[in-house]
């Protein structure tokens, strides 16, 4: 009986770059950037790691193939180190190799860094899918993009709740607005100015019924962590950050291949969620759970994901929002660091990024963003869109 | 008894009204007023003559064919100059492997001479059903006259000796070196020598020489025949050699130059399936095609002749429509002037054709399987069934998509998505026996699309890489647009 990852891997130490439109660092500068704070924030030296995973997605515009762009570029001794891609759950992904391999006990010390330089592209937004899903769907898949995939969703839900259009954009309106607040308190986010729900309506539509401020920005980037066991990390720091949960889930193809799926939700959410509740020994999220950051690539992905991870009901999620349920001063603070909303989303960073978040919330290192008491945060990536997606849910906890 | 078992046309959605385009060139080419009356049609920017030769053939009959021998396909504009473009017609159709495919070009005559070699194969006994599909989408210069005259549409007809609706009866075949419009195998555009030469010596000329003599070959006289179908863009002389037939104007066939331009290769089969639509059994049609040269062919309505629609009326094919303005977009459409496309818009990924052949019955064929044990119809094919208390493994059979109803389950209009009819609208299907698809949506406007609107199948060009030369083709959904909205 597998016996789960809860309370076998501590966090030693995370580093985090500013986000942002970088124009002038490459990826090796933001790796260097988040590893040598992570280094710092350890107090360890590096020939202490003992292996290492990398997590970028499109290398076709960033650093290549192969994880030899980091360990180059941080000058790794010949550890043994490994690239993972798995779209917007890249990072996470990374994070959990990471703390498989110290909670094996194949290693002492790892690291994880997750990176992406995407403003070298020439256009805004990600890039496209073409090269991303597989020689065939080249011909069958159409010309879509990422707030197109997501918008699909908004439509969906919006008709099967009987939600106007107009009333559905302004409970979208209201969890970028949200956002942005916390990201104007954060130094390292792309985005810090706060903006209004009227300003959010009146932004340009970028996929029908998203608009502008819907979309989360597009940055470079990098995050950063070093894992180890709970006795090392407890000879650096008293209470130090433990990983209470990691979990991953990927379609097995059922939405698209019957029609069983309504659209209004995300089955690998739903499910990654439940195995990574159980995994942590939560049994009533929306009471134990301190603090959220969840994967807002889309306002209607964040709405979603309060239901998916079963803090608001089905179908209730604008009753939450309504009511400042996630707020910074609210219930469960969602995205207290302003989200990917704010950060923008280079891909392979995003997850780590977000564990940094709740690791210096734990550790009440967030200054005029720090949530009084935290005693659980959780973090969620997911990639591709919703009708294929994977979804990864990290939980945390002292 | 040979002749026509089935019939239908195809019009694209887009009309230009005349006016436009002599309101953006009359500066450099005055006369071209003197043609601007009415409207075209213009094809949509995913359409050529492949997919409107497979709409055509799908309007006349929805589904499979298996007692289909041969294909001809006619066209002047063909995608491709090598890859047979009627085999992509037939993969579309998911007609036999063992069907003949020929494409029949060169000249606008193509579509009837096409004809008339499917006629000959089934009376020679070579097969036993032959479908014809002709199709034009024209390219032509800025601020000239075929700028004006010509339209894009399809028509396709099925020949065969059972159940036949307009029975053949004869022919005459004139050809001529007549060159009133060239090309050169390499060049995009053509070129015409002057107006009225082509006028008096071509059309008046030639096509009452050539019907003059099939009238006389085979005894029939006006008063005899019921429609006689010919094009000519030019008004003013297709009335005029109605009169040299001796013909009254009841029984000369509107050659739709208001609605529709002249639709090249496919315009007299095209006019003879709106002919057919409203004749009565017995009555004698002579269709006739005019390029280098001029083919004659007789029909006789039969009985069946009243008991075959095909799927959309002439009527319902006109009623569908939507102005393409400003002038601009019909150009950009057909890759007549270059349009800045942003860098997301340059980047095209290679479309690798031995992928292509492996999943040809899935790409062009829209063919999916379906768990043979639970019944579930699934795209693209699977191995293993993607239910989950099923999972058969192996366990499939071939399932085609393409001619069944669907309902939009989801959409969007995205403004990210390089398109050059923006916003790119996608969305999912789900089809009312089982079976799921993310697809393009076309021939619609975001504001007029909702959940669970029905929409039918269209094979589409998916993209022109133009810088490998690769035409790509998949199926979209367009949505029905209904009476009320």
């Amino acid at each position: 009986m597998a016996t789960g990852i809860k309370d076998k891997v501590a966090i030693l130490g995370m580093g985090c770059t500013r986000f942002g439109e970088r124009w002038n660092d490459g990826a090796e500068d933001l790796m260097v950037e988040a590893f040598q704070e992570a280094l710092q924030d350890a107090g360890i030296e590096k020939h202490e790691i003992e292996a290492a995973w990398l997590g970028t997605c499109f290398d076709e515009v960033n650093i290549g193939k192969s994880a030899i762009p980091m360990a180059q570029a941080l000058k790794l001794p010949n550890i043994p180190v490994t690239r993972v891609e798995n779209f917007c759950a890249t990072g996470t992904e990374a994070f959990r190799g990471a703390c498989y391999a110290v909670a094996s006990g194949a290693c002492r010390i790892a690291l994880a860094l997750g990176v992406e330089k995407l403003k070298d592209t020439g256009y805004g937004g990600l890039p496209g899918f073409d090269t991303a899903m597989g020689t065939l769907n080249r011909f069958i898949l159409p010309n879509f993009t990422a707030p197109g995939g997501f918008a699909l969703m908004a439509t969906r839900y919006f008709a099967k709740y009987g939600i106007s259009p107009e009333e559905g954009k302004m409970a979208l309106a209201k969890i970028s607005t949200k956002s942005h607040r916390c990201g104007a308190l954060n130094p390292k986010a792309h985005l810090r100015k706060e903006i209004s729900p009227e300003q959010v309506l009146k932004a340009p539509i970028i996929a029908w019924p998203l608009g502008l401020f819907d979309c989360c920005g597009v940055s470079d980037g990098a995050a950063a962590a070093i894992v180890t066991t709970p006795d090392v990390a407890r000879a650096f720091q008293k209470n130090p950050v433990l990983v209470k949960s990691l979990q991953i889930a990927a379609t097995s193809g059922e939405e698209m291949l019957t029609t069983r799926w309504d659209g209004t939700y995300l089955k690998t959410t739903t499910e990654a969620a439940k195995r990574a509740y159980a995994e942590a020994g939560i049994a009533k999220p929306r009471e134990e759970l301190s603090v959220l950051e969840v994967h807002d690539c889309f306002s209607i992905t964040e709405l979603v994901t309060y239901e998916d991870l079963q803090i608001s009901e089905r179908g209730r999620a604008i009753r939450d929002i309504n009511e400042g349920f996630f707020d910074l001063e609210g219930k469960i603070p969602c995205q207290s660091d302003g989200g990917l909303k704010c950060f923008g989303h280079p891909i392979g960073a995003s997850g780590i990024r977000m564990i940094y978040e709740v690791y210096n919330q734990l550790l009440h290192r967030a200054g005029p963003r720090q949530i009084p008491d935290p005693r659980l945060g959780l973090t969620h990536n997911l990639g591709g869109i919703p009708s294929f997606s994977v979804c990864s849910v990290g939980i945390f906890g002292l | 008894m040979v002749g026509l078992t089935a019939y239908g046309a195809y019009v694209p959605r887009y009309r230009l009204e005349r006016k436009t385009a002599a309101q953006a060139m009359g500066w450099l080419n005055p006369t071209v007023w003197a043609l601007a009356g009415g409207e075209k049609a213009v094809a949509n920017v995913d359409e050529d003559s492949i997919t409107l030769a497979v709409a055509a053939v799908r309007n006349a009959h929805n589904g499979p064919d298996p007692l289909c021998g041969a294909l001809h396909v006619a066209s002047t504009t063909f995608p491709y100059a090598r890859r047979q473009n009627a085999v992509i017609v037939r993969e579309a159709l998911n007609l036999p492997e063992g069907a003949a495919a020929l494409d029949v070009t060169g000249s606008t005559r193509a579509g009837t001479s096409a004809l008339l070699a499917a006629l000959n194969q089934v009376a020679s006994g070579a097969v036993r059903r032959a479908w014809v599909a002709a199709a034009d989408v024209h390219r032509a210069k800025m601020g000239s006259a075929d700028e004006l005259l010509y339209g894009d549409g399809g028509a396709a007809l099925a020949v065969g000796d059972e159940e036949v609706l307009a029975a053949f009866v004869g022919s005459f075949t004139l050809t001529a070196d007549f060159p009133d419009h060239l090309r050169e195998t390499e060049k995009p555009l053509p070129r015409s020598w002057e107006e009225r030469w082509v006028r008096d010596e071509g059309y008046l000329s030639l096509i009452p020489r050539a019907v003059g003599a099939y009238m006389e070959k085979a005894g029939l006289s006006p008063e005899e025949v019921a429609a006689v179908i010919y094009p000519c863009p030019y008004v003013r002389e297709h009335a005029a050699m109605g009169k040299r037939l001796g013909l009254p104007p009841e029984k000369v066939a509107d050659p739709l130059a208001a609605q529709l331009g002249d639709t090249g290769a496919a315009h007299p089969l095209l006019m003879l399936c709106r002919a057919l639509e409203s004749a009565s059994p017995g009555d004698h049609l002579l269709v006739v095609g005019f390029g280098n040269g001029v083919d004659v062919l007789h029909f006789q309505a039969t009985d069946a002749v009243v008991s075959f629609q095909p799927a959309k009326t002439f009527d319902a094919l006109l009623a569908r429509r939507a102005p393409l303005v400003p002038y601009e977009k019909a150009l950009a459409f057909r890759e007549l002037t270059p349009v800045e496309t942003g860098i997301r818009g340059e980047f095209q990924a290679e479309p690798p054709l031995s992928v292509l052949w492996r999943n040809r019955r899935a790409v062009l064929g829209l063919q999916g399987t379906r768990c043979s044990r639970c019944g579930t119809p699934q795209f693209p094919p699977q191995r293993i069934c993607a239910v989950p208390e099923c999972q058969a493994v192996d366990e499939t059979e071939p399932y085609l998509f393409s001619h069944r109803s669907a309902r939009i389950f989801s959409y969007t209009g995205d403004n990210l998505a390089f398109s050059l009819d923006p916003p790119q609208i996608y969305g999912i299907v789900d089809f009312d026996e089982g079976g799921r698809m993310m697809l393009d949506f076309t021939d619609c406007s975001l504001e007029a699309i909702q959940v669970d609107q029905p929409v039918e199948l269209h094979l589409r060009r998916k993209y022109h890489d133009a810088h490998r030369g690769v035409h790509t083709y998949f199926w979209k959904a367009v949505p029905i647009e209904t009476p009320q909205r």
